[in-house]
């Protein structure tokens, strides 16, 4: 049972750590620009589909991230420079709408150049083992290389954000934009980097799960929603936030549905727990959410709403 | 009478015309198309109720679809055909549903409203997705569409979109005359300045809260004909996208006119019908339009419409 706990819990803290480099680029978008991006995850979804075709054409999974990753920063640059260069000015109903058209695009075209079944990745040779933690308990070696790489990635934005001058604008950006571009800072520059910055975080969250999952055109979506959730959660804006935020839902989310049914058999008979267990565990992050929102209804790190 | 009513009478003696039309062309898949029409407006224009003259941008509507849906197909388990109880018990778990959501997501405001909405909307999708004695994610068949006064005549299709037809107008009646009320210029008022509706002694969350569970309501309406037509329900009906479409009816018609979302949900659907016919992968194209319509077409289509006026 404890080792149960801890497997469930190391695979909660992959999927918070996929969530987080998900959301700090979606939160960073809102926060700095002020633009709602559905179509976030359909940038993580191509992140997966390129790694898939790139190892498939070159036999290794190294050598398919090296290429995935400027592809897909290729990818968000362009779409950057075609549909959401014009939208910034506009309202967020606008936005809304826009990118959840270029969803219905993106989802299509993938199905269109891919074909609809889905695609499997190449592990990398190295990491295709498993280690033992503690006593008989397992764990793959590439879960474990997900979660070092996202908190690598979490600890370079840290740096990047708070110590370097692009970090310094960015946190500007968030706090006054007006202000900013009338300091000097070609803001539509930055806008620019943050966008491509952010697709490629999606890009290389799609490419770190493509070999643990099968790669699909709907995986994209309920990712997207649940990136909502962590943004919500840890307050637009806040890159900080969507990480406490991120491991939080992605426990959650995750003991929820492996220790939810045996917590309710401690009330309810099994096959009623089973079923209440089933319904109850994917609602679980929302109820989160809500509480979390009575309490700050502008996320845990984030600022008072004007 | 006033120029926007001269439009909806136009609009519902066009649709009065697709039965006289079906017939000629014999052509029942005009009736059903129509019929589904009619529902989608009924949505439409519920939604339109809080995001046109609330600022409410709501992206969860089509969870109050579901509920209206689910209302029929848990009522035809126990043997409980009536549509009357139908619409009552949509309308009720639309109501428990719309009012702690509601109360919740209008703590926020913006974009935070969209993503709660968004978010509240799933979780009700999960639920249903995740309810077996339902037919969790492959839904359920209906035995029967819904009685009529204990009688079976919705089960003729042009009954239905009578039906259907009749309901459109009711609704519309309902929401002008909400739109037109004392309650309606408040909320219209919330929508252009809160702080100044707070300022002159009104409580806008109440408004706006009460606003939001009538819209949620009179979506279910929609569900449960929508459920008829097809004779079969799903999580499918409240999926995230269906709440995206319910949004670009809205946007397609104009916002903040009953009568343009129901023409946007007649120009959606006719879109989707019609891309369906050219190819397999038609949402590409119906997503090709929509992102061109916002970045060219920004007030919809009676923005467009206004605009080709003024110009002649």
């Amino acid at each position: 049972m404890t080792n149960l706990f801890l497997l469930q819990v190391l695979n909660g803290v992959q999927l918070g750590i996929l969530l987080f480099l998900i959301s700090a680029g979606l939160t960073l978008v809102f926060g700095i620009m002020d633009f709602v991006n559905l179509a976030h995850g359909a940038l993580y979804m191509i992140g997966a589909y390129l790694l898939a075709s790139f190892s498939a054409v070159t036999g290794s999974y190294g050598a398919g991230l090296l290429l995935a990753l400027p592809a897909i920063l290729v990818v968000g640059l362009m779409l950057e420079r075609l549909v959401f260069r014009r939208l910034y000015e506009r309202s967020h109903l606008d936005q809304v709408l826009a990118t959840f058209g270029l969803i219905l695009i993106i989802t299509e075209g993938v199905e269109i150049i891919w074909g609809p079944s889905p695609l499997t990745a190449p592990m990398p040779a190295i990491l295709s083992g498993s280690i033992p933690l503690i006593g008989p308990l397992k764990y793959p070696v590439y879960r474990l290389a997900v979660i070092a790489v996202g908190l690598l990635v979490a600890l370079g934005l840290y740096l990047l954000i708070r110590h370097t001058r692009i970090g310094m604008r960015l946190r500007a950006g968030a706090t006054n934009r007006p202000m900013l571009s009338a300091l000097g800072v070609d803001v539509n520059r930055l806008f620019t980097f943050v966008f491509g910055f952010g697709a490629l975080l999606a890009g290389l969250a799609g490419a770190l799960v493509a070999p643990i999952l099968s790669v699909d055109s709907g995986m994209g979506e309920s990712v997207l929603i649940l990136a909502f959730v962590v943004i919500v959660i840890g307050g637009i804006g806040s890159v900080k936030g969507a990480f406490v935020a991120a491991l939080m839902v992605g426990l959650i989310d995750t003991l929820g549905r492996s220790f939810g049914p045996i917590l309710l058999r401690a009330i309810l008979d099994p096959a009623a727990a089973s079923q209440a267990g089933r319904t109850l565990a994917p609602m679980l992050v929302y109820f989160l959410m809500a509480a979390v929102l009575v309490w700050r209804p502008s996320g845990l790190f984030g600022r008072a709403q004007s | 009478m006033e120029a926007r009513s001269k439009v909806a009478l136009v609009l519902f003696a066009a649709f009065a015309t697709v039965p006289v039309l079906a017939a000629l062309l014999d052509d029942p898949f005009l009736l059903v198309i129509a019929t589904r029409m009619l529902a989608f407006a009924i949505a439409a224009m519920a939604l339109d109720l809080i995001l046109g003259f609330g600022a409410m941008v709501s992206f969860g509507h089509a969870a109050y679809l579901g509920f209206g849906a689910y209302a029929v197909a848990i009522l035809s388990r126990f043997g409980i055909t009536d549509l009357f109880a139908h619409l009552a018990l949509g309308v009720t778990l639309s109501a428990l549903f719309a009012l702690p959501t509601g109360a919740l997501s209008l703590r926020t405001r913006g974009v935070y409203f969209i993503m709660i909405t968004l978010a509240f909307g799933q979780m009700a999708y999960f639920f249903f997705v995740s309810l077996s004695a339902l037919g969790g994610d492959d839904g359920v068949t209906l035995p029967m569409r819904s009685t009529l006064f204990g009688q079976p005549v919705l089960e003729n299709d042009l009954t239905l979109f009578c039906v259907a037809l009749g309901l459109l107008i009711a609704l519309y009646a309902l929401c002008s005359a909400i739109v037109g009320s004392r309650f309606g210029r408040v909320l219209t008022g919330t929508r252009e300045n809160i702080t100044r509706m707070e300022a002159i002694g009104f409580s806008p969350f109440r408004y706006q809260l009460t606003a939001y569970v009538i819209s949620g309501c009179i979506t279910s309406v929609a569900g449960v004909l929508l459920a008829n037509q097809a004779e079969f329900v799903s999580p499918a009906f409240m999926n995230w996208h269906r709440s995206g479409e319910l949004i670009v009816m809205v946007v397609l018609g104009g916002i903040g006119t009953l009568t343009g979302a129901i023409g946007g949900a007649v120009i959606a659907l006719l879109l989707e019908e019609w891309f369906g016919m050219l190819t397999d992968h038609w949402p590409l194209l119906f997503g090709l339009v929509l992102v061109l319509v916002v970045l060219f077409s920004p007030g919809g289509l009676t923005g467009a419409l206004r605009k080709l006026r003024r110009g002649q």
